[in-house]
């Protein structure tokens, strides 16, 4: 008898990925269970959220799984007290207290933007909501907020892609040929960002690139490795994550019909339903960077030291402990309070962003599009199983209203 | 459900408490008559940004209405206190001489500003007190008028939040605490100290130790000066006497429940004591008034003034007035509250005032940014953070899996190794802290004076 497949190799596998929902609850039944290359999965809510609040649990002891272009760490892998410096000086151009509309301000420019991406649906009657709708929205909103042009996209566009693609999730899967080798990626990807903080430091304007390479808070600056790796991970998050998101919400809406109705003749349903995609269809869907700095117990098991741990959030999220008709959508939920965007001191920082650009895209979607329809379901998937999101979504429709 | 029918309820008390259970008792199926009655005319607002946002002109004082998390279907008698109780009746007599009948009452009258015990100086313009919405309009309209100096008596929670607001605003503000160090009383010496340090740091004028004898008011009634015991003689324009609460019992005088100073006496679900120290079966308590055991502290009634406390309680009193005896369920919220002052955002969970001895776990006391973490004879028992919140949840844990003290753990943001609990430092609770000293000085019978101490804080 051959050695059983991990469940994390099973999960891996790309065959997974339109639904890996049955795995997650073939997790839960061991809510804390021992793989066996040693790896530590948890899968049900509340022992999830607790160890995410757990100061025994480290970010930046386990090595990475994406290479990164930059000396120092991003605040994704740092432990506090470090990591707590790096946030407070990311947060100082992004949101309260020190910069509080930032994120409310842009709504106008998004509504924009959504607009011109629908206007040119009308010359057809089909479209690829990833590549003609979820992908440039978020792209065009973060080279804004950024400060990064935007003709610069598709040069960071395939280093990502090739860094992304360089993770080792442990499951066969051929390399794409279109991708960078992950090392020139790095390279070129690190040169870039340091010549474009450098180019923000000389020249600065609004954007929150150019106030971390010129504004000194009462934490000082960022160092400029500091800078290229904040840049780095800001540029990935803002950038994969909200594309999955806005993606899941469009299919996700095609496989509810009467939800789509319900949010196209109430668009303040945007606001709980975005929080149940959250809950529902996360796109991060796992968190493979926590290890052990102490013995934990959790759910009866003790974790020994220094072991890695798999945080599953989207089984957390699924777990009928905590969600009654945890499989079914259910947009207005009242108690939904997912794991989507994580929990504790690593909690998504990019959150109020993505909140707002997945609302104006589906509200704009379902009020504008008529009679949308899946041509494919379940649609292709992307390879990697953390950032889990469709690679395309071809949907057909009848029109588009002005 | 109980075999005795249900078919009206009455909530004494149209706050936090009494909204959040009128609520949850629509949650839980109750389908019958349900009133609430407030002394208050305006609707059910929240307390905790009048001594904050309000102060810093952010939001308006009348602007603070919480939010109805459901249609309740009740009758509001708002602007009428309820002015006594008639157990065997099942009545609630109120201020304008109606009777209420109830089925199941529901207290929930929280507590009031201990007001300047000195009437006369209490009368002067510019001494006030800060519980109400309306005090906070009347206090952020005097930070408006730009006072020399803001004179606060007592920096517990609510005096601190107001020198911060006054220090934010640029307004010079002399604090004068009576014990060693702000927040002492809740939350020991140790963190008093780093109290006192955030204090002076932002420019306030901390003064330890000392009580306020009198303030005196000019020609016009207008406050002009304090005098404080070591001497000092301030100017200032505003006094805000920031000395603690009083729970709002007295309308149960003589009802024969277990009312008095220190809030209504119920059981673990919430359900009133009786003078004979009986539970009763039809009147719960719910908030800052009640003053119930806890399973996880030794069984000690605690009283908490805490926003969660009240809302938790609320919830509980709704199922345990509705549900049947075996489904009652006990309260078991671990106390937490918050605050924000002087730009850092202070938490606790547990009981810290049970702690005989301190350690920090996280962080470092000199940041302004750490946990420490209380422990009583051996075992874990209270969580203190600034700006270090987000783990209380693991330090939760600790407390109601009773924890050894101090906790040992490789962890995050640990403090240098050598790191050791040292005495909380509570003020001796056998003292009096709260009600006017009086002492007699002088020998012969025409120099016998009484110099008279206001409650302080």
């Amino acid at each position: 008898m051959t050695a059983p497949e991990t469940m994390m190799r099973r999960i891996a596998d790309p065959a997974a990925r339109p639904d890996p929902y049955p795995l997650y609850e073939e997790l839960r039944r061991t809510p804390v269970a021992r793989q066996d290359d040693g790896v530590y999965t948890v899968s049900t809510y509340w022992e999830i959220r607790s160890l995410l609040n757990d100061p025994r649990v480290s970010s930046q002891t386990r090595p990475p799984l994406v290479p990164t272009p930059s000396g120092a760490r991003s605040m994704l892998r740092l432990d506090p007290a470090e990591h707590d410096r790096v946030r407070r000086i990311v947060t100082r151009p992004f949101g309260p207290p020190h910069t509080p509309r930032r994120v409310f301000e842009m709504r106008r420019g998004m509504a924009d933007t959504v607009r011109g991406l629908l206007d040119a649906f009308a010359d057809k009657d089909q479209a690829d909501i990833v590549d003609d709708f979820a992908y440039p929205f978020p792209i065009s909103v973060i080279c804004r907020l950024f400060g990064v042009p935007v003709e610069d996209e598709p040069r960071f566009h395939l280093w990502t892609e090739s860094l992304l693609g360089a993770a080792d999730f442990g499951a066969e899967h051929k390399p794409d040929p279109h991708l960078l080798d992950p090392d020139a990626a790095k390279i070129e990807m690190g040169g870039y960002l340091a010549e474009l903080f450098d180019k923000h430091r000389k020249d600065p304007g609004d954007d929150m690139f150019s106030a971390l390479a010129v504004d000194d808070g009462p934490d000082g600056r960022l160092t400029p490795p500091e800078q290229v790796a904040t840049g780095f991970l800001l540029l990935i998050a803002g950038h994969e994550t909200t594309v999955n998101l806005i993606t899941n919400g469009v299919l996700t809406l095609l496989r509810h019909p009467q939800e789509l109705k319900r949010l196209k003749d109430d668009p303040d349903l945007a606001v709980p339903m975005i929080e149940e995609l959250l809950r529902y269809e996360p796109p991060v869907q796992y968190l493979p960077n926590r290890r052990t700095m102490d013995a934990v117990e959790v759910a009866g098991t003790v974790i020994p030291k220094d072991t890695d741990v798999n945080l599953m959030l989207a089984a957390g999220n699924r777990d009928p402990r905590r969600f009654p008709d945890a499989d079914r959508f259910v947009p207005d939920r009242g108690d939904v309070e997912h794991l989507g965007f994580g929990n504790g001191v690593h909690y998504c920082f990019g959150a109020p962003l993505a909140r707002l650009e997945t609302r104006i895209a589906l509200t704009e979607f379902a009020r504008r599009v008529k009679g949308p329809e899946l041509v494919a379901d379940p649609p292709p998937y992307r390879v990697n199983p953390v950032l889990r999101g469709p690679r395309h979504l071809p949907v057909a429709y009848r029109g588009v209203r002005s | 459900m109980s075999a005795e029918r249900i078919d009206r309820v009455v909530i004494v008390g149209a706050s936090l408490a009494g909204l959040r259970a009128a609520e949850a008792l629509r949650d839980e199926g109750f389908t019958g008559r349900l009133t609430l009655i407030g002394d208050e005319p305006e609707p059910a607002y929240d307390r905790p940004p009048l001594s904050k946002q309000v102060l810093l002109g952010q939001v308006a004082a009348d602007a603070t209405a919480l939010p109805l998390a459901r249609d309740v279907d009740a009758q509001w008698r708002l602007g009428t206190a309820a002015t006594g109780l008639d157990l065997d009746g099942r009545t609630v007599l109120l201020a304008d001489g109606s009777k209420v009948p109830f089925d199941r009452l529901l207290i929930a009258t929280g507590t009031r500003a201990r007001p300047w015990a000195n009437e006369a100086e209490a009368a002067l313009e510019g001494v006030l007190t800060l519980r109400t919405s309306a005090d906070a309009g009347r206090l952020a309209a005097l930070l408006d008028a730009k006072p020399r100096r803001v004179l606060v008596v007592g920096a517990g929670f609510t005096g601190s939040e107001i020198a911060s607001a006054c220090r934010e605003r640029g307004i010079d503000v002399t604090v004068a605490e009576r014990g060693p160090a702000p927040l002492v009383g809740a939350l020991g010496g140790v963190i008093g100290e780093a109290a006192a340090r955030l204090q002076r740091a932002h420019g306030v004028d901390l003064r330890c130790g000392v009580t306020v004898t009198s303030l005196e008011g000019d020609e016009a009634g207008r406050l002009c000066r304090a005098h404080l015991s070591d001497g000092t003689v301030l100017e200032a324009d505003v006094a805000v006497v920031a000395l603690g609460a009083i729970r709002n019992t007295g309308w149960l005088e003589g009802s024969g429940l277990a009312a008095g100073p220190r809030g209504i006496a119920a059981d673990a679900a919430c359900r009133a004591f009786d003078h004979n120290g009986i539970a009763t079966d039809d009147i719960f308590v719910a908030g800052d008034v009640a003053r119930m055991p806890h399973a996880l502290f030794g069984y000690q009634f605690l009283s908490l003034e805490h926003w969660g406390n009240a809302v938790e309680q609320a919830r509980l009193a709704a199922h345990n007035m509705l549900c049947a005896s075996r489904d009652r369920r006990p309260h078991l919220w671990i106390p937490a509250f918050w605050s924000s002052q002087f730009g850092v955002n202070i938490k606790s969970i547990g009981v810290p005032t049970m702690g005989d001895e301190v350690v920090v776990t996280q962080g470092a006391l000199e940041d302004d940014r750490f946990v420490a973490v209380y422990g009583h004879r051996g075992r874990v028992i209270a969580a203190v953070s600034f700006d270090h919140g987000r783990w209380l949840d693991f330090y939760r844990c600790l407390i109601e899996s009773a924890a050894p003290f101090p906790p040992e753990f490789a962890g995050v943001d640990r403090p240098p190794p050598g790191t050791v609990p040292v005495p909380a430092c509570f003020p001796d609770p056998s003292v009096p802290s709260h009600g006017p000293t009086v002492t007699v000085s002088g020998y012969a019978p025409s120099e016998r004076r009484i110099t008279f101490t206001p409650a302080p804080a």
